[in-house]
């Protein structure tokens, strides 16, 4: 009996069969594959896993601790509910991509030596670039590889981190860096490994990739994106960095940035990306509080996140895959076509709100909870005030003009069934979660003390969420998407792109031109002038010294010939002459 | 049902009944606000009924236009071809 399956190797391996399977065989196979790692991850026990020796470094394939297993129970459902959502595609590209993704993922779930994080943190951004060239065309090529060059500029950064703390610390194993932030005691190797996970964890200003790349990947990628590659950094960040003051403050104003951003935009799938950024700083302000309840609030919230994002966006998507437009002032009044994926957003949306009875209610509460206890009503009234903006946006502007507002008189319809399907499974756990969260705590890496269904409790955010409803209601005019886009950070690297392009062709080409210009005006002449004069040398100098040599070898030929008699005894007697002279110089040297 | 549900929120013909529950509700949620036991009041706002009423309100309105302040005002919202 193996004793140990790595998730991350049935995703993985079980890529390769993909693209030889057709039709109905296919579809059954990249829906058990999630199924055989749900039940893989539920049995596994903790432990330390494949500990080996690479370069004379400690390797640990797999570390199974109650975090890791937190995370990769919901990677692993997260990957039933994307394929089932994915199972109408004709081609198995994607199903590849996806599962390479998700295996890496896992794989940075589960390891214990910092090499094994580097290689599958390096495969999760491969894989899922591959999402987005998928969808093909211009823009999204485009934003492609400006995603997968600001991810592997990133994971440079971790790499260089990784090989300093290595050699500062004298181990690779991945746990927590010494000394942290605020001590000041952190080495530079520690910010390098920081600076590469904020930058996958999309912390302002490096949280530009993610809303540049994520609304321009396929319908059905755009679903697994919004799950792993964040979450995964969320929990590198609760493994390495708990506790560290600074990312308190930086989660604190990410949850603004995205709902700030949410307002401006006009494309459905990147208010979502800039909600992902707003709820993603909840998890990261959790993990830098890092008391045990904040980490617990942390994890939960991922969990509940990944479920309901992942819907928000299968809706969007669904939107997208019937209508072929992704703009907010080219849709509306799909509610009537599209009663079903109307309902199940709304489940999504209620969920990221937190309205009770719903996933968010009792997770995203028990970071803002944690907040309070560790007497931080900076962060607590923020964190509120993002959690007003996230139903303003995701539960109120988005459903009013996609699905209701203004009739485009779009010809619309339910997508897929299997699209419908997938839906409804998240659906489904984001209110078994709300209701039911003994299940989501008792798998917490701490002991849960928090009782989210107080009365005081279920009316503050009631109250908070209505009364957002209200002014949505009054300020209605004031929201109307507008056919703009918005500058984020990705402005520098756009921009200064073209910078670079343009200073690559004007300076740059100006600057080889007269360089050459130079060459035909002075160098020129002057190597012409050099040839020639060599030449003068050459016939003049060397060639006369040439012919001189041979003139001089030609005469002394002469001579010898002269010496040439013909006569033996001459010969025998020259050679008894030059042997004598041989020996007498050998004995004059051998003294 | 759930196109009934649907059909409530989206059809012109409820607009009236829909503003109506929102007020309903709006007063139901701020009422029981004033009822509910409040034992572990940490800080100021914990203690007054209907603050997050009036925090909700404020925020909803405070991100719209500090967002399009931002947007229209500080320069982030451009047309959609600058980056071509």
């Amino acid at each position: 009996m193996i004793d140990f399956v790595h998730p991350a190797l049935l995703f993985i391996l079980g890529a390769a069969p993909i693209p030889f399977l057709k039709g109905p065989i296919r579809k059954t196979y990249v829906v058990l594959i999630p199924v055989l790692a749900i039940v893989a991850v539920l049995t596994l026990e903790p432990g330390n896993y494949g500990a080996g020796h690479f370069i004379g470094q400690e390797i640990l394939f797999a570390k199974v601790d109650r975090l890791s297993i937190v995370f990769a129970t919901v990677f692993t459902i997260m990957a039933l509910i994307g394929m089932v959502y994915a199972l109408h595609l004709p081609r198995a590209g994607q199903h590849v991509a996806a599962f390479v993704y998700v295996g890496s993922a896992l794989g940075v779930v589960f390891a214990g030596d910092y090499l094994t994080l580097y290689l599958f943190w390096e495969g999760m951004a491969f894989a899922s670039a591959y999402l987005v060239f998928a969808q093909g065309g211009e823009r999204a090529i485009r934003a492609a590889f400006r995603y997968l060059m600001v991810h592997i500029t990133g994971g440079v950064a971790l790499l260089g981190g990784i090989v300093l703390h290595g050699l500062a610390a004298g181990s690779l194993l991945f746990g927590p860096i010494a000394g942290g932030v605020a001590s000041g005691t952190m080495d530079t190797g520690g910010y390098m490994i920081l600076a590469g996970f904020l930058l996958n964890a999309a912390v302002p200003p490096l949280n530009a990739w993610l809303t540049d790349a994520y609304p321009e990947a396929t319908v059905t990628g755009a679903v697994f994106m919004s799950a792993f590659t964040t979450k995964t950094a969320v929990y590198v960040l609760a493994r390495a960095f708990p506790g560290t003051e600074l990312l308190v403050w930086l989660g604190a104003v990410m949850a603004l940035y995205g709902v700030i951003y949410a307002v401006l935009e006009n494309d459905c799938r990147r208010l979502l990306a800039y909600h992902i950024v707003s709820q993603v700083g909840y998890m990261v302000a959790g993990i830098g509080i890092g008391t045990e309840m904040a980490v617990n609030g942390a994890t939960s919230h991922a969990f509940a996140h990944i479920l309901y994002k992942a819907l928000l966006f299968m809706g969007a998507g669904a939107v997208i895959e019937v209508t072929g437009r992704r703009k907010l002032t080219e849709l509306g009044g799909l509610y009537k076509t599209m009663p079903l994926t109307v309902a199940l957003y709304m489940v999504g949306a209620f969920a990221i709100s937190a309205f009770p009875f719903f996933s968010g209610f009792v997770t995203k509460s028990m970071v803002i909870a944690a907040a309070g206890q560790d007497h931080r009503a900076l962060v607590v009234l923020v964190l509120t005030m993002a959690s007003a903006g996230t139903f303003l946006h995701t539960g109120l502007k988005l459903p009013y003009y996609m699905f209701f507002g203004a009739d485009r008189k779009l010809e619309a319809r339910e997508p897929p069934r299997n699209m419908l399907v997938a839906m409804g499974m998240a659906a489904l756990l984001c209110i078994a979660i709300g209701v039911f969260p003994g299940p989501l705590y008792a798998l917490l890496p701490y002991p849960v003390a928090f009782e989210p269904y107080t009365g005081a409790h279920v009316t503050e955010s009631l109250g908070l969420l209505m009364f957002t409803a209200l002014g949505f209601v009054l300020f209605l005019k004031a929201l109307d998407p507008e056919n703009t886009i918005s500058i984020d950070t990705d402005w520098f690297y756009r921009k200064g792109a073209r910078a670079f392009l343009w200073l690559a062709e004007k300076p740059l080409a100006r600057y080889e031109k007269a360089v050459s210009n130079v060459s035909d005006t002075v160098a020129l002449p002057l190597l012409h002038g050099t040839a020639r004069a060599g030449l003068r040398v050459d016939l003049h100098g060397i060639d006369a010294a040439v012919n001189g040599f041979a003139r001089t070898i030609l005469v002394a030929g002469g001579a010898l010939r002269r010496l040439q008699t013909g006569v033996i005894t001459h010969y025998a007697l020259a050679m008894i002459a030059g042997v004598i002279a041989a020996i007498a110089v050998s004995a004059v040297v051998w003294q | 049902m759930i196109r009934h549900i649907v059909d409530f929120f989206g059809d012109e013909g409820y607009a009236r009944s829909r503003r109506r529950l929102l007020y309903l509700v709006l007063v139901l949620i701020v009422a029981a606000d004033f009822l509910v036991p409040r034992e572990h009041a940490e800080y100021l706002w914990d203690r007054l009924p209907g603050w997050s009423a009036v925090y909700g309100f404020g925020s909803c309105v405070l991100i719209i236009f500090v967002s399009k302040f931002l947007g229209h005002q500080v320069g982030l919202m451009r047309r959609e071809d600058y980056y071509d």
